[in-house]
C-alpha cells in the first residue's frame, strides 16, 4: 500500500504555498475579486485536499499487492 | 435590556451550554480517561479534537487582527496548516504505530520510550509545558478581550481575565476530553456560522461586496496585499510557514491526541478533509480587511479587537453576542485542552508513571490545573503582545522537539537521548534568550541583507538544534543498541 510514486505529488501544493512570495507576490490578475497572492495561497490549500485525496485513492487501489 | 446585557447574556448562555455538555459526558475516570480518554476514538472524534485546534482565539481574533494591521503576512496562517496536514498524512500514522506498540499515551512517555531514557522524557515534558504557557496566555487574553468588548467596556480586562480563567479552570476540572470534544462540536458550528456570516455580510454592508471591498482597499493601500520588501517579507513568510509546519504536531496536547485514534486510516482521512476546513480562514481575513476603513486606528496589541469592534459597530449587541458566544468557546475549548495537557504532564512528572495509583494521579493533575492557570494569568498581565506574536514565540519553542521525533522515526537505532537533549537545549535556549534580551536578527546582524535577517528566529534555532544533534550523534562511538 505504501511507497507508490504518486505520493511525490504531495510536494506540489506544499512547494506552491511555501514559494508563494516568489511565484505569486502580485495583486493582478484578480481571481474572484481576490488579490492574486491571496487567491494563490487559498487555491493551493484546496489543492492540498485534492492531491491528498488522489494519493489516498491511488494507494488504496494498489492495496492488494502488499 | 442594555446592549451590554444582551451581548453578555448570549455569551453566558454559551458558557452554560459548554458546562452542561461536559457534565453529561462525565463518568468514572482514571487519568488516562480524564486526559486522553482511551485509545478508542474513531475518525469523527479525532477530527473534532484536531479541528478544535484550528478555530482557537488565535485564528478568530488574532487572524483577523493581523489581516487588519499587516495584510499579506497574515496569509501564513492559512498556508501553514495545509502544508502541515500534508506532512501529517505520513507523520501521524508513523507516530501512532509506535505509540500503540509501546502502549504510551503522552508525549513525554513517547520520547522516554523512543530514546530509552526516562529523564529525557522529563526534559520533553518541561519543554512542552513551557511552550503551552504562552499558548494558554493567548487564549486567556482572548477571553478577556471578548468580555470587555461585549460589555461595551464596562467590565475591564482586569476583572474579565481572572473571571474567564476561573471559568476555564472549573470547566477543565469537571470535564475531560469528552466534554471538550462535545463542546468542540458546538463551538465549531457557532464559529463557522459567525465567521462565514460576518466574512460575507461585512464586505457587503460596508463596501457592497467582496470584490468591491478589495477594489477600494487596493486603491487605498496596495502595499497591504503584497509581502513587503523587508520586515515581514517573503523570507519571513516562508521561514515562518516552515517553522510552524514542523511545530504543528509537536504540541503536547496534539501529539497526545494522536494516541487516542483507533486506527491509522483516520489520520489519512483527516489530512484530506482538514485543508477544506482551513479555507474558512479566508472569511476571517475578509473580516479583518473589512475593519480597515470601518474601525481605523487600532494599533499595537489593540489590533486583536478589530473583529469585535467592527461587528459591534456594524450590527449591534445581538450579533455581537452571538459572535462573542462563539469567541468564548474558541477560547474555552482549546484553553481547556491546553490546561489539561499541561496539568497531566506535570502530574506524571511528579508521580512517575509506574508507581502511582490512578486515583492519586488524577487528584494531582486536578490540583495542577489552577496552578498552571495562575502562572499563565501572571503572564497575561505582563502582556503587551498581540495574539499572533505570542503564538509564534510558543511555536518557536515547541518546534525544537521536531528533530528528535524524526530521529526516533527514521533512525531509531541511532537515537541518543544526550544528543537530542543537547539539540533541544540549544534551540530553546536561542529562542528564549533572543526573546528576553530583545535581540532580533536585524539587530544581531545589521550588515546582512534583509533576505537573511527576515528569517524567523525559530528556524535558525531549529538549524542550530539539528546541527548540535547531528554532530553529537555522528561523533559518538556507534553503540550496539
Amino acid at each position: 500500500m505504501r511507497r507508490h510514486p504518486i505520493r511525490l505529488l504531495a510536494l506540489v501544493p506544499a512547494v506552491a504555498i511555501l514559494g508563494a512570495p516568489w511565484f505569486a507576490n502580485r495583486i493582478e490578475p484578480r481571481i474572484l475579486g481576490l488579490p492574486f497572492l491571496l487567491a494563490w495561497i487559498s487555491g493551493w490549500v484546496l489543492g492540498t485536499s485534492i492531491v491528498l485525496w488522489l494519493i489516498d485513492w491511488r494507494e488504496r487501489s494498489s492495496l492488494p499487492r502488499e | 435590556m442594555s446592549n451590554a446585557g444582551i451581548a453578555l447574556g448570549l455569551m453566558t448562555l454559551a458558557l452554560l451550554a459548554a458546562f452542561g455538555l461536559s457534565l453529561r459526558a462525565r463518568g468514572a475516570q482514571s487519568l488516562e480517561q480524564w486526559s486522553a480518554a482511551s485509545r478508542g476514538f474513531g475518525s469523527v472524534f479525532i477530527f473534532m479534537l484536531l479541528a478544535g485546534e484550528i478555530y482557537t482565539t488565535f485564528t478568530f481574533l488574532g487572524g483577523s487582527g493581523w489581516a487588519y494591521a499587516r495584510g499579506a503576512p497574515a496569509y501564513y496562517i492559512i498556508g501553514y496548516a495545509a502544508v502541515a496536514y500534508t506532512a501529517s498524512y505520513w507523520l501521524l500514522p508513523a507516530i501512532w504505530r509506535r505509540g500503540a506498540a509501546w502502549q504510551v499515551i503522552t508525549q513525554p512517555e513517547y520520547f522516554a520510550r523512543a530514546f530509552n531514557s526516562p529523564w529525557f522524557g522529563r526534559v520533553v515534558a518541561v519543554v512542552g509545558v513551557c511552550a503551552l504557557i504562552p499558548y494558554l496566555v493567548l487564549q486567556l487574553k482572548g477571553l478577556g478581550i471578548l468580555v470587555t468588548e461585549a460589555s461595551y467596556g464596562r467590565i475591564g480586562p482586569n476583572v474579565a481575565i481572572p473571571i474567564g480563567t476561573g471559568a476555564t479552570v472549573v470547566y477543565v476540572i469537571i470535564a475531560g476530553v469528552r466534554g471538550s470534544a462535545l463542546t468542540a462540536a458546538l463551538k465549531d458550528t457557532l464559529v463557522l456560522v459567525s465567521v462565514v456570516g460576518l466574512g460575507i455580510a461585512l464586505p457587503y454592508t460596508l463596501y457592497g461586496g467582496i470584490g468591491p471591498m478589495f477594489d477600494i482597499l487596493i486603491t487605498q493601500r496596495p502595499d497591504l496585499f503584497l509581502f513587503p520588501a523587508t520586515g515581514l517579507s517573503g523570507t519571513w513568510y516562508t521561514s515562518t510557514v516552515l517553522m510552524t509546519v514542523f511545530g504543528f504536531y509537536m504540541w503536547p496536547h496534539t501529539f497526545g491526541s494522536v494516541f487516542t485514534a483507533r486506527s491509522e486510516a483516520s489520520f489519512r482521512r483527516n489530512a484530506i478533509l482538514m485543508p477544506l476546513y482551513q479555507i474558512v480562514l479566508l472569511f476571517v481575513f475578509f473580516i479583518g480587511f473589512a475593519a480597515i476603513t470601518a474601525v481605523p486606528g487600532l494599533e499595537g496589541a489593540d489590533v486583536d479587537l478589530a473583529l469585535l469592534r467592527v461587528t459591534r459597530q456594524t450590527y449591534g449587541p445581538w450579533i455581537m453576542g452571538l459572535v462573542g458566544a462563539a469567541g468564548v468557546l474558541t477560547a474555552l475549548v482549546p484553553g481547556s485542552l491546553i490546561l489539561m495537557s499541561a496539568a497531566t504532564i506535570l502530574a506524571r512528572l511528579f508521580t512517575g508513571t509506574a508507581a502511582a495509583s490512578a486515583e492519586r494521579e488524577v487528584r494531582l493533575a486536578r490540583l495542577m490545573v489552577p496552578l498552571v492557570a495562575t502562572v499563565a494569568l501572571y503572564f497575561v498581565f505582563r502582556g503587551g503582545q498581540t495574539i499572533v506574536t505570542l503564538l509564534l514565540f510558543a511555536y518557536a519553542i515547541v518546534t525544537q522537539l521536531f528533530p528528535a521525533v524524526i530521529v526516533s522515526l527514521r533512525w531509531p537505532r541511532r537515537s541518543h537521548a544526550g544528543a537530542a537533549c543537547a539539540g533541544i537545549a540549544v534551540g530553546v535556549g536561542l529562542v528564549v534568550y533572543t526573546t528576553l534580551a530583545g535581540i532580533t536578527m536585524s539587530t544581531a546582524f545589521p550588515s546582512m541583507p534583509s533576505a537573511f535577517t527576515d528569517i524567523n528566529i525559530g528556524v535558525l534555532a531549529l538549524i542550530a538544534n539539528v546541527a548540535t544533534l547531528g554532530v553529537i550523534t555522528l561523533t559518538r562511538a556507534p553503540s550496539d543498541g
